[in-house]
């Protein structure tokens, strides 16, 4: 997903301290756990459902589909919500790894640069305005929200004399997010119909969703890993504080714009997918910050595939949690997360970015 | 009169000192003139809130004779029975929030940091909303349900919801960051517990639930104005001594042991202060939204000071929650819209604008 570039191409600035070998097996074997677990979550989502299918009988599907009754449930139902999942996931994870590093605060997820609330405005004048009810017709204005609300807060952030400052994207991102959520309240406490899509949409879940949906916000996603990487080691010399970087020869604002750019992709086609998950952008890049270390250039392959972990694990929660009924995605990642993440901070083994 | 000295010489020459017997604070003349300012603004926020509220107009003559004792019985019910306590609960809220978001900010050396974030806020509305959710049934919540049920219901939860948080993060002492991060994440828990609640519920509920959460003032009476001024009359004297610790902690732990400050009552005192503050304002008109958040901000800019200025926080908080209530009752008149939803369209725009103008890195 990431090009783990070597550490003999390290980019301008000094590289991590204590680089030895047994870092790097640490960062090895930790990739190779997530990417074993990430496969072991995306087989028990297509195994684990309402409706219980043989092992042997999924796989048999999933090669040649029949148009059969199984075929249906593994080919409309579990693996595009599969697919979507570790979409979803890895895009919040690596989003979350950018937002913490260029607001150098450990408790800003995606959501605080206003593009959930800014793809959350779109959809709810969708159905205000345009009387939409369809989720895949939410998808172009949930982009389209989030990518003008982040624009917006990168150009106040950027409108002081020194540029856009970790201080000043996290103050006009939070504004921006009060400004836009409540405007949205506005909406939903006047007209009903609005209340009546925002209240379900605004749990986020991956249930429900067509394939089609998937191919839509791909593009964007895949752009946004792109600018992710390209971000990376520009952030580890941002990570030395703004005048080090500059003296080193970083451009600064440049850096920061095109983190800007990932994030809001990023964090924009998982909205639009999924709806506002929470917890994943915030806990992904804490876990491969302890598993990593400082260096970003392993942080981001790291939270690509923990968020998606996350999201996936999740989703099956909510699947078997309640018998028939399912619990929406978003809800279990922070009911059953926060509890896991909190033990986590408790036992120390979370650093601050 | 920002109470921002360490117990620390100041530079000689520079900055004057104000004692009370064993305390004592520095003399800031552009805080103290801010502050002023902002007092004068709500003079007047206050006085139009008396006059021109809703579309029943008397003058400021009126509205004096009143208060004076006279009036006929229909103005004086305006006055005395609407516009009074709406207008006290609102800036006594307002102060309390703004207070309790200085206080967080400065404490936790962090901008994002408010009752919102550290999971005050939102353990209060899971208690609401399980009230309205629960109790209500499809008629809504009503008699004594709705007068003490809500409010008991948003106090219970805040002050469990900060319990947790202070519980969890404590490990023989309590670090910024860890608590940061627990309050972050039983914040987000109880935040989507209350979206999940809200789903369960039929949309009238709902919708009531959504009022409540936004935060509103449209239920002010005078035994809310009593809450609310009985936890700023304790509170806001407490805040302001013990605010003087927030610039020795910003040194850093080791740095603040030097100066004579014990690091973790005095975090801990502050914090428990905040979350107090956080649960009356809540108890009184729900969890207003980004006044915590915003206020501190927006003084801490304006004083051009290096933590954010208890009581200009508190008088701007006060300030931004009664222009917003106007905004709320007058902008689409027959449709009375919670205060919550104006706080963030007045005070962002705002807080952008002080972003953009301001030429020097502040420290938060």
């Amino acid at each position: 997903m990431m090009p783990s570039a070597s550490p003999a191409r390290a980019a301008g600035p000094p590289s991590t301290p204590g680089f030895g070998a047994a870092v790097r097996a640490r960062r090895t074997i930790g990739l190779a756990v997530l990417v074993g677990l990430l496969a072991a979550c995306a087989a028990a989502s297509l195994l684990i459902g309402a409706r219980a299918l043989p092992p042997g009988e999924v796989w048999r599907v999933l090669g040649t589909p029949d148009g059969g009754e199984a075929s249906a449930v593994v080919w409309s139902l579990r693996l595009p919500r599969t697919a979507i999942g570790i979409a979803v996931g890895a895009a919040l994870g690596t989003a979350g790894v950018l937002m913490q590093s260029h607001t150098r605060n450990p408790i800003a997820d995606p959501g605080v640069l206003g593009v959930a609330h800014g793809a959350a405005l779109g959809v709810v004048l969708g159905v205000f305005l345009l009387g939409l009810t369809e989720v895949s017709a939410f998808v172009w204005l949930a982009v389209a929200g989030a990518l003008a609300a982040s624009a917006a807060v990168f150009a106040i952030a950027a409108g002081g004399s020194r540029g856009p400052t970790p201080v000043t994207l996290v103050l006009a991102g939070a504004a921006m997010s009060a400004l836009l959520g409540g405007l949205v309240s506005a909406i939903v406490l006047m007209d009903h119909a609005s209340l009546e899509v925002y209240r379900f949409w605004r749990l986020g879940t991956l249930a429900g969703r067509p394939l089609d949906v998937l191919w839509q916000v791909l593009p964007f996603i895949a752009a946004g890993l792109a600018l992710a990487a390209a971000n990376a080691p520009g952030l580890n010399a941002l990570a030395l504080g703004d005048d080090v970087a500059t003296a080193l020869g970083q451009r600064v604002r440049l850096t920061r714009a095109t983190g800007v750019a990932a994030i809001a992709l990023l964090t924009g086609a998982a909205t639009a997918a999924a709806g506002p998950i929470a917890f994943v952008g915030l806990a992904a890049p804490h876990l491969a910050r302890a598993v990593a270390g400082p260096d970003h250039r392993w942080m981001l392959p790291l939270a690509a595939p923990a968020g998606a972990c996350l999201v996936l694990a999740a989703d099956i929660a909510g699947r078997v949690v309640r018998g028939s009924g399912e619990v929406e995605v978003g809800i279990v990642l922070a009911v059953l997360g926060a509890p896991f993440f909190i033990a986590l901070v408790r036992r120390g083994r979370m650093i601050a970015p | 009169m920002t109470p921002a000295a360490p117990p620390a010489p100041a530079p000689p020459g520079r900055r004057r000192a104000l004692r009370a017997g064993p305390l004592s604070w520095t003399w800031r003349p552009r805080t103290a003139a801010v502050a002023l300012l902002i007092l004068a603004a709500l003079a007047g926020l206050f006085v139009r809130a008396l006059t021109a509220f809703d579309d029943y107009p008397m003058g400021a003559a009126d509205v004096l004779a009143v208060l004076a004792g006279g009036g006929d019985r229909g103005e004086r019910f305006v006055v005395m029975e609407l516009r009074m306590p709406r207008a006290l609960t609102g800036a006594l809220v307002g102060a309390a929030l703004g207070l309790s978001g200085a206080i967080l900010q400065g404490v936790a050396r962090n901008p994002l940091a408010s009752p919102d974030t550290l999971g005050i806020g939102w353990g209060a509305s899971v208690g609401a909303v399980l009230v309205i959710v629960l109790g209500g049934g499809s008629g809504g919540v009503s008699g004594a349900a709705a007068q003490f049920g809500v409010p008991a219901g948003a106090v219970v939860g805040g002050l469990a919801a900060a319990a947790a948080v202070f519980g969890l993060s404590w490990r023989s002492g309590v670090a910024s960051t860890r608590l940061l991060l627990v309050g972050v994440a039983v914040s987000l828990m109880c935040a989507n517990l209350v979206y999940w609640v809200m789903t369960w519920s039929d949309l009238q509920d709902a919708a009531r639930a959504q009022t409540w959460v936004t935060g509103s003032l449209h239920a002010a009476d005078w035994d809310r104005v009593g809450v609310a001024a009985a936890a700023l009359a304790v509170l806001l004297p407490t805040a302001l001594v013990a605010a003087r610790a927030v610039a020795a902690l910003g040194l850093g732990d080791d740095a603040a042991r030097g100066l004579g400050v014990r690091v973790d009552a005095a975090r801990l005192g502050l914090m428990l202060c905040a979350a107090l503050l956080v649960c009356a304002a809540t108890a009184a008109a729900g969890p207003i939204t980004f006044v915590a958040l915003a206020a501190p901000q927006i003084a801490l800019r304006l004083c051009g000071a290096a933590e954010p200025p208890p009581l200009t926080s508190a008088l701007t908080g006060a300030a931004l929650t009664l222009g917003a209530d106007q905004l709320a009752a007058g902008l689409f008149a027959p449709t009375q819209l919670p205060v919550g939803v104006f706080t963030a369209v007045l005070g962002a725009p705002f807080l952008m604008y002080l972003i953009i103008l301001r030429h020097r890195e502040a420290r938060l």
